[in-house]
């Protein structure tokens, strides 16, 4: 979806600026945001891609006045809702007001550290040979789902050129929708900064995006 | 109390979210709210959400992925594993998992310069640089990495001459990067060990260099 998330080439939003010495948290509960979020992320109920259009689909004021780990809670409270594990009174009142949703068993603390080393591969096994070849010229498909999508806006309809093949992947737009991974060859795709943004000013630089079968399309000579 | 964690569309100039007379924010009733509720149902152990926090503030940082960088730089074997399946060699130092399930490794050279963004949210190769920092997560990085790089890079202090190649690299997908900074001048015969101590958090993602060893104490020096 054109949310206020996908910001690649915005502008007016002022300097780059980095805190000295940062630390990892900046409030106590921030880390406690970001452990509700893996642990409840652990039951499975969800799905990483469903997580990140849960962020991605709040209103782009809240988005963008938020902090990032406040966009992770109201991500968290939305997912809880519409997946029938929390009620809105309950969220607001921090109490059960209604019986549980049968789950897994919550993480536990022994095995988080594990789970963590391990993480969650989306590589898949390869039925299909891939269309792309690296060095072919690809166009990057206008597309604009008004769902969950992993292609910037600003690549799309743009030409470049298959660098690298990562492998078969767990395809996002399909999956934060509950439709199950059918998962797609996977590319790094090069385009020029000219190509991008134009010719004018400094463009010496090229992006790289990792982009889905589905996304692109051979490019016409 | 903190003063930085801005919201995402820019610094912000006031904060309304911690409270210097030390009560508690809006925030930090709202996630106790959620925590309590989520306990009580069942869902979360909340000696699990220590652990997991215990992890990341204390486990799994930069430092881990200045290993992997000081190794590349004494040992040209790994350099070149680690170059073309770097989920392999950087599992082979111990590092793996969440968020860093599929790594690319790209390297500097004095041609080109690599750094890396996620304009779509904020993915970043926890395993090996931990958790992002905030600049990282905010919309004037994400926003101008892509059609400005080097505006961007001048902010960190970073000038490379016009003829430098940059090679943005946008986590669109599962696969995270690592920027494989340059081995300063004046190195020959240091310890991976020591060599570490000079690949800062941003020169792996693209924002800085290695530390010059000029630049260290003389008695951090070999």
């Amino acid at each position: 979806m054109n949310g206020a998330q996908d910001l690649g080439g915005m502008m007016g939003f002022g300097p780059a600026l980095a805190e000295p010495d940062e630390p990892v948290f900046h409030a106590e509960w921030e880390k406690r945001a970001l452990a509700l979020t893996l642990a409840m992320g652990a039951l499975g109920e969800w799905n990483i891609d469903m997580s990140r259009h849960a962020r991605e689909s709040l209103h782009p004021v809240d988005y963008l006045s938020s902090s990032y780990y406040e966009v992770w809670l109201k991500g968290l409270e939305k997912l809880l809702i519409a997946g029938g594990l929390a009620r809105a009174e309950e969220l607001a009142e921090g109490r059960a007001l209604a019986p549980s949703k049968p789950t897994k068993p919550p993480l536990a603390a022994g095995a988080v550290v594990k789970a963590l080393a391990e993480g969650t591969p989306y590589d898949r096994s390869q039925a299909s040979p891939a269309r792309f070849s690296v060095g072919d010229d690809v166009r990057a498909l206008n597309l604009h789902p008004p769902r969950h999508t992993r292609l910037p806006r600003y690549a799309r309809g743009r030409r470049g050129r298959v660098e690298k093949i990562h492998g078969v992947f767990v395809f996002p737009d399909a999956n934060a929708r509950g439709l199950g991974e059918s998962p797609q060859w996977l590319y790094s795709v090069r385009f020029s900064g000219a190509e991008l943004w134009g010719a004018d000013g400094d463009r010496n630089h090229d992006v790289s995006v990792d982009a889905w079968e589905s996304y692109l399309e051979e490019a016409k000579a | 109390m903190a003063p930085h964690s801005s919201p995402i569309g820019g610094a912000a100039q006031t904060h309304a979210h911690d409270h210097e007379d030390g009560g508690l924010s809006d925030m930090a009733i709202r996630v106790r709210a959620l925590e309590s509720l989520l306990i009580e149902k069942g869902y979360v152990d909340p000696a699990a959400l220590d652990a997991i926090v215990e992890t990341y503030e204390s486990k799994i940082g930069p430092r881990n992925g200045a290993r992997v960088v000081a190794r590349s730089w004494v040992d040209p074997a790994y350099r070149k594993w680690l170059l073309e399946d770097a989920t392999a060699a950087i599992g082979s130092l111990g590092y793996s998992g969440r968020q860093g399930e599929h790594m690319v490794a790209v390297e500097n050279t004095p041609e080109v310069h690599n750094m890396v963004v996620c304009t779509l949210c904020s993915c970043y190769p926890w395993p090996v640089l931990g958790l992002p920092p905030v600049w990282y997560k905010s919309a004037p990085y994400r926003s101008r990495a892509v059609i400005d790089p080097r505006g961007v890079l001048s902010e960190f202090g970073v000038s490379l001459p016009p003829s430098m190649k940059i090679r943005v690299w946008d986590s669109t997908a599962e696969i995270r990067y690592l920027v494989v900074p340059m081995r300063p001048d004046g190195t020959e015969g240091w310890s991976e060990e020591q060599l570490a101590s000079l690949v800062t958090r941003d020169s792996m993602i693209g924002t800085g260099f290695a530390l010059d060893p000029r630049s260290l104490a003389p008695e951090s020096a070999p």
